[in-house]
């Protein structure tokens, strides 16, 4: 008896609220947080002073730096990212970044400082109310104001934000709770009564895709980023391989599946490949693994797909029949099953079926590939700056792209051997996401090479956080493709909008000498006859650099599915 | 086809959560036409009673979308067909006119109303009812003169509500 009473007053720490912040955070096995000081939270700031050995903290530029970062991070590792902001602007300029997380699935905890409790709903110095503004894009958010809530509320956080489909979750903690103290005892939440976040599978529902499946003369799977959340790479290239069923890639499910694997067709959606486009209206079962059917991948609804019998496995039921109306949806951890599927499957291949994708792809090849490869103009063009990168990387880079031209010209022409290797911001499309989220995916994963491909435009709408890759010394390699240009939004002026280039064009600063302040190498190029070696000497380099491009300042993004289109109407020109 | 729902769901008492849940409405630009909330048979657990007019498809997403969220225990939905639902309303008529002849005595009474207060100037009369009923009267009072008319949101018990029952005890 008294050994028991001598061991729980040895485990027993008493320490202020803030430190228990730490703490959690600690017993979570977070060793990297991004974040920015303020007043309401600065006892947690104070907390961070004493354990710097243990909780690296970066600070960023900006909130909405901290917050990408942590995107960036969580993307890289596959673990939950910490962001940390004080109350008022501080968290509302997380809100972008959180929005982001929500749309993408990324697993975040955000941590806010509040103004005291006395204080709440009197208007005082930057109060917001965070918990109403960040509801609809959180997965769940929670104000702490009695520091003895604050453990439970962390481990529930951190429980929420990484099981079932993950997202971003958010605390917020009254200064006062930050203040005072509590006797701290962690526990990790290993469930919450009211919450399933993995549906128990139906083996019936994986019966009827199996029969529908064995039957099928022209499968075709649609994988998204389900399979990367799932960690069931391996699960979904065995299902693939054993059914022989040519397989495409929405923007977030990219390096899921190596781009060499000859059941790789290549991409989906607005500016995905011609193929998978066009064939999605003549395959008679669409399997769809871990993706939602977003617009920009169906096109016109009412023309997609009409003549298959769909398949859809997801961890979300609400995301069965939200946009296609599925004849077999299949709930559960993709990683058991798909390979209960594999168990029910025929040991099968459809070479005539995969003969079409390839016809599509010469095409593609001799219309848009080549002629943006070896282009006649004097001007370089994105695609074959892209190229360059994929020789000297020869796929093992994480590519973290920005929003635009850039962004789909990169994502269709990177090569890809490893999965989690493409971070960009697909659902939410946040312009100024890739140089902070760069970041963190070169500080979680220091061993991996990073690129970071950005418009002139996006560039300069988190620019300042070069200041935070200064600082940490992070490698990261940044080539901003410079066409002077809003260019996606030029490109639709162009095609949709008879050429009024209504605020589009940009006066851009002297990208070099910004970074040359923040102690960044630098170097622009706009001839073919410099592109390898300057890529090479950036990707060389011993630490972060900017290669600046300097492309076609009208070149547009091919193929197109114009918005509103049917994906059989996908353009070449 | 816009029909009426009764969507039920059952929570975790937590604060905010009905913020929470008029969200999934808001972000799909729907209406809610009444809403009540109280402590459901288990301890603890929450009712949410909102009526929504729009087509099953719709209702079938926000359903699924709200019993998403993490303190939803269970949400479903219902045509009217399967519930019993009741609302209440209550009417402040003056009784100037009111007490010239006793004829909205009569008419409270033949419309299972009863009056819960008498005073000087004015009575107060409660109705349960559905919406059309407690509309009708409501017409009937107003040559009186109605000071104040108020009605609740929705309850409503599921038919065949066994199954939910043990749901939502064993959840
Ligand atoms: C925060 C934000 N604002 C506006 C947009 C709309 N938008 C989409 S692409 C784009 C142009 C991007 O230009 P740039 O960064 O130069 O890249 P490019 O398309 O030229 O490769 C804009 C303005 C957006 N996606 N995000």
């Amino acid at each position: 008896m008294v050994a028991v009473l001598e061991k729980s007053t040895e485990t027993k720490l008493r320490i202020s609220g803030a430190e228990a912040v730490v703490r959690s955070l600690l017993a979570e096995e977070v060793d990297m947080i991004f974040g920015y000081p303020g007043g309401a939270v600065m006892p947690v700031y104070d907390a961070l002073y004493g354990f710097q050995d243990q909780l690296k903290h970066v600070l960023t530029r900006h909130e909405q730096g901290a917050i990408h970062a942590a995107q960036g991070y969580a993307r890289a590792t596959g673990k939950v990212g910490v962001a940390l902001a004080t109350s008022g602007p501080g968290a509302t300029n997380l809100i972008t970044g959180i929005a982001d997380a929500m749309i993408d699935s990324t697993p975040l905890v955000c941590i806010t400082g509040q103004v005291g409790s006395h204080l709440l709903g009197s208007d005082a110095f930057q109060e917001t109310d965070i918990i109403s503004i960040s509801m609809p894009v959180t997965k769940w958010n929670i104000q702490v104001t009695k520091p003895e809530e604050l453990p439970e509320a962390l481990a529930r956080a951190f429980y929420i934000a990484k099981s079932g489909r993950p997202g971003p979750v958010l605390v917020d903690i009254t200064k006062d709770a930050q203040f005072a103290e509590i006797d701290f005892n962690y526990r990790k939440c290993e469930q919450i009564r009211s919450y399933k976040p993995i549906p128990k599978l139906n083996l019936e529902s994986v019966k009827k895709a199996a029969e529908l499946i064995n039957g099928s003369q022209k499968p075709f799977v649609l994988f998204g980023q389900g399979v990367i959340l799932g960690k069931a790479e391996q699960e979904f290239k065995t299902f693939i391989e054993k059914a022989g069923i040519p397989s495409a890639w929405t923007l977030l499910g990219l390096s899921a599946l190596p781009t060499d694997h000859p059941l790789n067709v290549g991409m989906l959606g607005m500016h995905g490949n011609y193929g998978p486009n066009r064939l999605t209206n003549e395959c008679d079962v669409l399997i769809a693994v871990g993706m939602r059917f977003d617009d920009r991948v169906t096109g016109d609804l009412k023309r997609y797909a009409k003549q298959a019998k769909i398949i859809h496995l997801d961890i979300d039921p609400s995301e069965i029949n939200k946009n296609v109306k599925v004849d077999v949806p299949v709930l559960g951890d993709c990683k058991e099953s798909l390979s209960t599927l594999t168990s029910l499957i025929n040991t099968n291949s459809h070479p005539e079926w995969l003969q079409q994708f390839h016809e599509h792809e010469r095409i593609e090849q001799e219309q848009v590939i080549k002629p943006e490869m070896n282009p006649q103009s004097a001007e370089l063009t994105m695609a074959e700056t892209i190229q360059q990168i994929n020789k000297v990387t020869n796929g093992e880079a994480i590519l973290v792209t920005d929003v635009g031209q850039h962004q789909m010209v990169a994502c269709r022409y990177t090569k890809f051997q490893k999965s989690k290797s493409n971070i960009t911001s697909g659902g939410l499309g946040t312009m100024g996401f890739c140089l902070p989220a760069a970041l963190g995916a070169k500080l979680g994963a220091p061993e991996r090479e990073v690129v970071a491909v950005i418009g002139d435009g996006g560039f300069q709408m988190t620019i300042q956080e070069l200041g935070t890759i200064f600082q940490t010394q992070a490698a990261v390699k940044i080539v901003v493709l410079n066409n002077n240009f809003l260019g996606m939004v030029r490109q639709w002026q162009q095609l949709f909008f008879d050429k009024r280039y209504s605020s589009t064009e940009l006066m851009n600063p002297d990208f070099i000498k910004i970074a040359e302040g923040y102690g960044i190498k630098g170097k622009t190029i706009s001839e073919r006859k410099d592109l390898a070696s300057s890529v090479k000497e950036m990707l060389e380099y011993d630490g972060s650099y900017l290669l600046e491009v300097c492309v076609g300042k009208e070149d547009n993004v091919f193929p197109m599915v114009p918005s509103g289109a049917s994906v059989s109407e996908v353009r070449l020109s | 086809m816009d029909q009426v729902f009764t969507i039920s769901i059952f929570t975790e008492n937590s604060i905010g959560l009905l913020n929470r849940i008029t969200t999934i409405f808001t972000k799909r630009h729907l209406s809610i036409e009444s809403l009540n909330t109280s402590e459901s048979e288990v301890h603890g657990v929450y009712r949410f009673t909102i009526v929504v007019k729009t087509d099953e498809e719709l209702v079938q997403k926000i359903v699924k979308q709200i019993e998403k969220q993490v303190e939803v225990i269970q949400a479903v939905y219902h045509i009217d067909e399967e519930t019993v639902f009741q609302e209440i309303a209550l009417y402040k008529v003056s009784t100037e006119k009111a007490s010239e002849n006793n004829l909205v005595e009569r008419l409270i009474r033949d419309n299972n109303a009863r009056i819960l207060s008498m005073e000087q100037d004015f009575m107060i009369v409660e109705k349960t009812g559905h919406k059309e009923e407690t509309e009708e009267l409501l017409d009937f009072l107003r040559p009186y003169g109605i000071l104040e008319f108020v009605r609740s949101g929705r309850v409503s018990v599921i038919k065949p509500s066994n199954e939910l029952h043990e749901r939502i005890i064993n959840f």
